[in-house]
């Protein structure tokens, strides 16, 4: 019997990966991205009437959703499932480059993006826009979130509010006294807390800086802590390489940050309500505050993937998510406003709104929503630092 | 009566006979079919992938949306070497996987050479179940389990308490610990197989030409044995120069595979182009290992 010489075993090898490039660079040429045209919010198989998404949902029987940590709890889902006969899959995300690079594989129907996402989202033709008749609950919504530079483009929705929140200082009160009011907490040089302080491993973060810088230093004139000029850029990342050595632990994971501040790793920091939420339920000795300088935040959108395999059960998601009982349900287990102004009615601690400060415009004066960093500084003009100069400089940062 | 002669038809020949019969005389087509799945599966998924990620190293990206633009560019590659934080990442990942790798070749002798040469054959069976055992469990869950550990309420600072010592464990030193956990059996077993090899008369005519323990220990097994040693060594080094799980949950340093997987989303082309270092440093490392035999060791 004649063996199969090396020779022949290199042809064959050599064969099939000549013939895997070709098929490589095929597939290589023919991607251009998706094409951001027209704003038709026609989606593939999606129900032109209520009834019809409602009917095709049953089809569907699944919605996958990129979501912020306990946005998509059982105690919410499930009844959603049971309503709609769509079964709820989620995904976390920790950071908001976290959930584009999510949605963009293209095998989730729907994410909650923040404003540092959506912009750029939509610009990328990731998400849809949405017709809100077919969503009747967002008639309900408050008015001030609806129509924002971070939920549509040229008058067209792109998504359904979902709430807003602040990202907080949490401290242990057996660990940190008196009660911080400040940032300075965080930011002091010479820290009593080096080595016990939790931040956010993002490059958002950089706007928290900045925030402070403009309380502190009045001459660098910030305004707005996502439009920042070279020297005010340079000031902010200079503030966090100093404060780089005090940090204890840098987290974008929540449950790793629950747990160092159940274990005293961490005595103080930046965090959401959620993860103090957990923690007091847990009967940690944690506690949180807007600090007197204000903060960042978010303000969310539910959105709809251009190509969702669900569209129907993502249609009927972005319906339920804001009816008043389950945006009750997901504000209070979040900690944050609700989007829904009668989800007030539903909250099981009456005073949620108001401690919330839900309705309080003034409240939110100084929280500034999470938004995409651009080079014309939000359309005001001149030079700003763009989201990828952020991204860099946070490499740098961490060192 | 006369008889007829009778010859019997050839029997029918089934469908599978025939094609086991095709087969036999064309030994190369069979080769081709039984390999061109793992090979397509090799050639496209794992070539592939890693041809189109070290193609993106070259592109550019939009500062506003963090997509790729294909427009060639070098400036990935010049960012990686200009800026001295790439450069850091690098230094400092490439020690720690020397560092764990000289930790666990420590570690790993010992139990193996005892394994190999002294432990009974009943011994022995256990000693391997104990050692494959936590490569049974899950990474991740390994990984939490030793950030409670090394917590500073945790049970390593708990056993230091009496001596009065405490152990900041969320640490590049705490980050060895782990690694070194982790990759031990990587180490233990090729170096048990590889003294598991050598024959027990080059022992015994050392003893013969009056080798004492030590010396024939220094003269005849540990040069035998080092191939294996460097073989498992290609696994803890490997294995620790890509992680970036560990990292993540046990320190706030970044690492080559940190800083990949945090770029991979946000700037594709720097975190591609970063990905040549440890591709690079691997395969100094493995043409070394080749020069001392470790790929025989295997």
């Amino acid at each position: 019997m004649k063996t199969v010489g090396r020779k022949q075993l290199v042809a064959a090898v050599a064969a099939v990966g000549v013939g895997a490039l070709a098929f490589l660079a095929a597939g290589c040429g023919g991607g251009g991205g998706g094409e951001s045209g027209q704003a038709s919010t026609e989606i593939k198989g999606l129900g032109s009437t209520v009834e019809e998404i409602q009917a095709n949902a049953k089809k569907e029987g699944e919605v996958d959703l990129v979501i912020w940590p306990g946005y998509a709890d059982k105690s919410w889902a499930k009844q959603f499932t049971q309503q709609t006969g769509c079964k709820v899959v989620t995904k976390d995300g920790s950071t908001s480059d976290d959930m584009i690079d999510l949605i963009s594989t293209g095998q989730y129907d729907g994410v909650s993006a923040s404003g540092n996402a959506t912009v750029r989202l939509m610009k990328r033709g990731d998400v849809a826009p949405v017709n809100t008749d077919l969503i009747p609950n967002y008639a309900d919504v408050s008015e001030g979130l609806k129509n924002q530079d971070y939920n549509s483009m040229d008058g067209q929705p792109y998504g359904v509010p979902h709430g807003r929140g602040p990202n907080v200082l949490a401290w242990r009160t057996d660990a940190v006294t008196p009660a911080p009011d400040s940032w300075s907490v965080i930011w002091n040089k010479n820290n009593p807390y080096k080595g016990k302080i939790s931040i956010y491993d993002d490059s958002i973060f950089i706007a928290d800086a900045a925030l402070y810088l403009k309380a502190t230093q009045p001459d660098l004139k910030i305004d707005n802590p996502y439009q920042l000029h070279d020297n005010q850029f340079q000031a902010a990342v200079n503030l966090l390489k100093q404060l780089k050595p005090n940090v204890g632990e840098w987290w974008s994971d929540y449950a790793k940050q629950i747990q160092s501040y159940a274990n005293k790793d961490i005595v103080v920091g930046t965090t959401w309500p959620y993860q103090v939420n957990i923690l007091k339920g847990d009967k940690k000795p944690v506690q949180s505050v807007k600090p007197k300088e204000g903060t960042t935040g978010w303000s969310d959108t539910w959105m709809i993937y251009s190509k969702a395999a669900h569209p129907n059960c993502m249609y009927l998601w972005m319906n339920y998510i804001i009816s008043p009982q389950a945006n009750a349900k997901v504000a209070e287990w979040f900690g944050e406003a609700p989007s829904n102004p009668k989800a007030c009615n539903y909250t099981t601690d009456k005073n949620f709104c108001a401690d919330m400060h839900a309705n309080d415009e003034s409240w939110w004066k100084n929280v500034y929503y999470w938004t995409t960093p651009t080079a014309d500084c939000g359309g005001k003009g001149g030079t700003c630092k763009t989201q990828q100069d952020w991204v860099n400089a946070w490499t740098e940062i961490r060192g | 009566m006369s008889s007829i002669p009778y010859e019997a038809p050839p029997p029918r020949q089934s469908l599978g006979r025939r094609l086991s019969t095709f087969f036999y005389r064309h030994p190369h087509l069979s080769l081709a079919l039984l390999l061109v799945a793992p090979i397509t599966c090799f050639v496209v998924g794992y070539l592939g992938s890693l041809a189109v990620l070290l193609l993106a190293s070259v592109w550019n990206v939009d500062p506003f949306t963090s997509q790729v633009v294909h427009t060639y560019t070098l400036a990935n590659f010049r960012r990686i070497v200009e800026e001295p934080v790439y450069r850091e990442v690098a230094w400092r990942t490439i020690r720690m996987a020397a560092l764990v790798t000289v930790a666990d070749a420590i570690l790993a002798f010992p139990i193996a050479y005892y394994m190999a040469r002294i432990a009974s054959p009943r011994t022995r069976n256990l000693l391997v179940v104990a050692v494959l055992m936590p490569l049974w469990a899950s990474y991740l869950v390994k990984a939490y389990a030793w950030r409670t550990i090394l917590s500073g309420e945790g049970a390593l600072n708990w056993a230091l308490s009496p001596f009065g010592v405490s152990f900041h464990g969320y640490s590049t030193t705490g980050l060895w610990l782990v690694f070194t956990y982790l990759w031990l059996p990587f180490m233990i077993l090729p170096i048990y197989a590889g003294l598991e090899r050598i024959p027990e008369s080059l022992l015994e005519a050392s003893a013969d030409l009056g080798g004492r323990s030590v010396r024939t220990f220094v003269r005849i097994t540990l040069p035998l044995a080092f191939p294996a040693v460097v073989a498992g060594s290609i696994f803890t080094f490997s294995l620790t120069l890509g992680d970036y799980i560990a990292p993540k949950l046990i320190t706030s340093q970044q690492f080559i595979g940190t800083v990949i997987y945090d770029n991979h989303g946000t700037n594709l082309p720097v975190a591609a182009a970063f990905t040549l270092v440890p591709i690079g440093v691997m395969i100094v490392y493995l043409v070394v290992a080749r020069r001392l035999k470790a790929f025989e060791a295997l």
